[in-house]
């Protein structure tokens, strides 16, 4: 039994599970806590604004990201931005815009419907209608095909014969 | 029956053209919003003097180039020669040092070449932000009135430098030239 597996197998096996709970955890831990919100609100309106505005900016170098699931340093420093905003009065609307002034309107994680985003809101809906062509067209075709077999005499006579079995 | 072949085959070269198109895009590149807009406000210190304040005054009145780099960023370190070859063509350079230590940067700069003329010290970002700063190295071209007129996100390369950053600072000039005389 001991020659199956390397010398330290075991041990090293057994000592997993602490190695688990010891660097593991607490390095989860620390993660979420720099990816945690900073600081005390005002109200509870400063704080569900600030949980709201995270989730709608995206993190501009992480890009499939919003600023609250990134860890980004950039996106530490967007939430901090946010976060000071709240707690100076300023609204969504501002601080969105604010943003959007100097990253663009890539930093919204929902686009506006505008006139460059026009084909990225209608996509969805110009697939379906393509599918739905196509299947008319495949459906009709298939219609067609099951409409058209009739056997001419000669064929009959043969089907006849085959189930006789002769 | 014909159909039956040639619009799948238009389809699938359609689809075809649209990924080989989007293989091109670096998605990493997004158009600022700043290009036309004055250089953004900021009050940060000096990296050479903790006692010297800059703001964005201190980068403007001629036509200049402001690149935002860090020690940390191996990018910028590659793009130093190019901004050296600038510099010596008599192009101003205004360096903003981005999430850094001052005396990281500094020793960098003591070591190797230095082609900036002031730099900021933004060890925070928050001057990043207002430049709307996202990937480092970036460069700005500023005309004589500050405004930027060019921005280059991620490295310069002789290419770019040759066909936009150049002929265009010569336009700037240019124009400088024509509304002080």
């Amino acid at each position: 039994m001991t020659g199956r597996f390397p010398r330290g197998f075991w041990r090293t096996a057994t000592a997993l599970p602490w190695l688990l709970v010891g660097w593991l955890l607490p390095a989860g831990l620390a993660l979420a806590l720099a990816i945690g919100e900073p600081g005390d609100f005002d109200s509870e309106a400063e704080r569900e604004q600030y949980q709201r505005v995270i989730r709608e900016l995206r993190c501009t170098v992480c890009q499939g990201e919003t600023i609250h699931e990134s860890n980004a340093t950039l996106a530490g420093d967007m939430r901090r931005r946010v976060y000071e905003m709240t707690r100076d009065g300023q609204s969504a609307e501002a601080i969105v815009d604010f943003m959007v002034a100097r990253y663009g309107d890539y930093v919204r994680y929902r686009p506006p419907l505008q006139a460059n985003t026009a084909l990225l809101w209608a996509s969805p809906i110009l697939l379906l209608l393509v599918g739905g062509v196509v299947w008319w067209q495949v459906v009709r075709g298939r219609r067609g095909t099951a409409a058209r077999p009739t056997f001419t005499a000669e064929e009959r006579a043969v089907l006849e014969r085959l189930r006789r079995g002769d | 029956m014909k159909w039956r072949i040639l619009v799948p085959l238009v389809a699938v070269l359609a689809l075809l053209g649209v990924l080989l198109v989007g293989l091109g895009l670096d998605s990493r590149e997004l158009p600022s919003p700043l290009v036309g807009q004055p250089a953004p406000a900021f009050s940060l210190t000096a990296l050479e003097d903790p006692e010297t304040r800059l703001t964005e005054a201190d980068f403007t009145g001629e036509v200049a180039l402001v690149n935002v780099w860090a020690t940390w960023c191996s990018t910028c370190r590659a793009e130093k020669p190019l901004l050296m070859e600038l510099a010596e063509k008599g192009i101003p350079i205004h360096g903003i040092n981005y999430r850094d230590e001052r005396a990281a940067a500094l020793r960098y700069l003591e070591i190797s070449d230095d082609p900036y003329r002031t730099i900021a010290y933004d060890p925070d970002g928050d001057a990043g932000m207002e430049w709307g700063v996202y990937a480092t190295p970036e460069t700005y071209l500023l005309d004589a009135d500050g405004v930027i007129r060019y921005k280059r996100t991620g490295p310069l390369s002789r290419e770019l430098i040759r066909e936009d950053v150049l002929p265009l600072i010569d336009e700037l000039r240019a124009e400088q030239r024509e509304a002080t005389s």
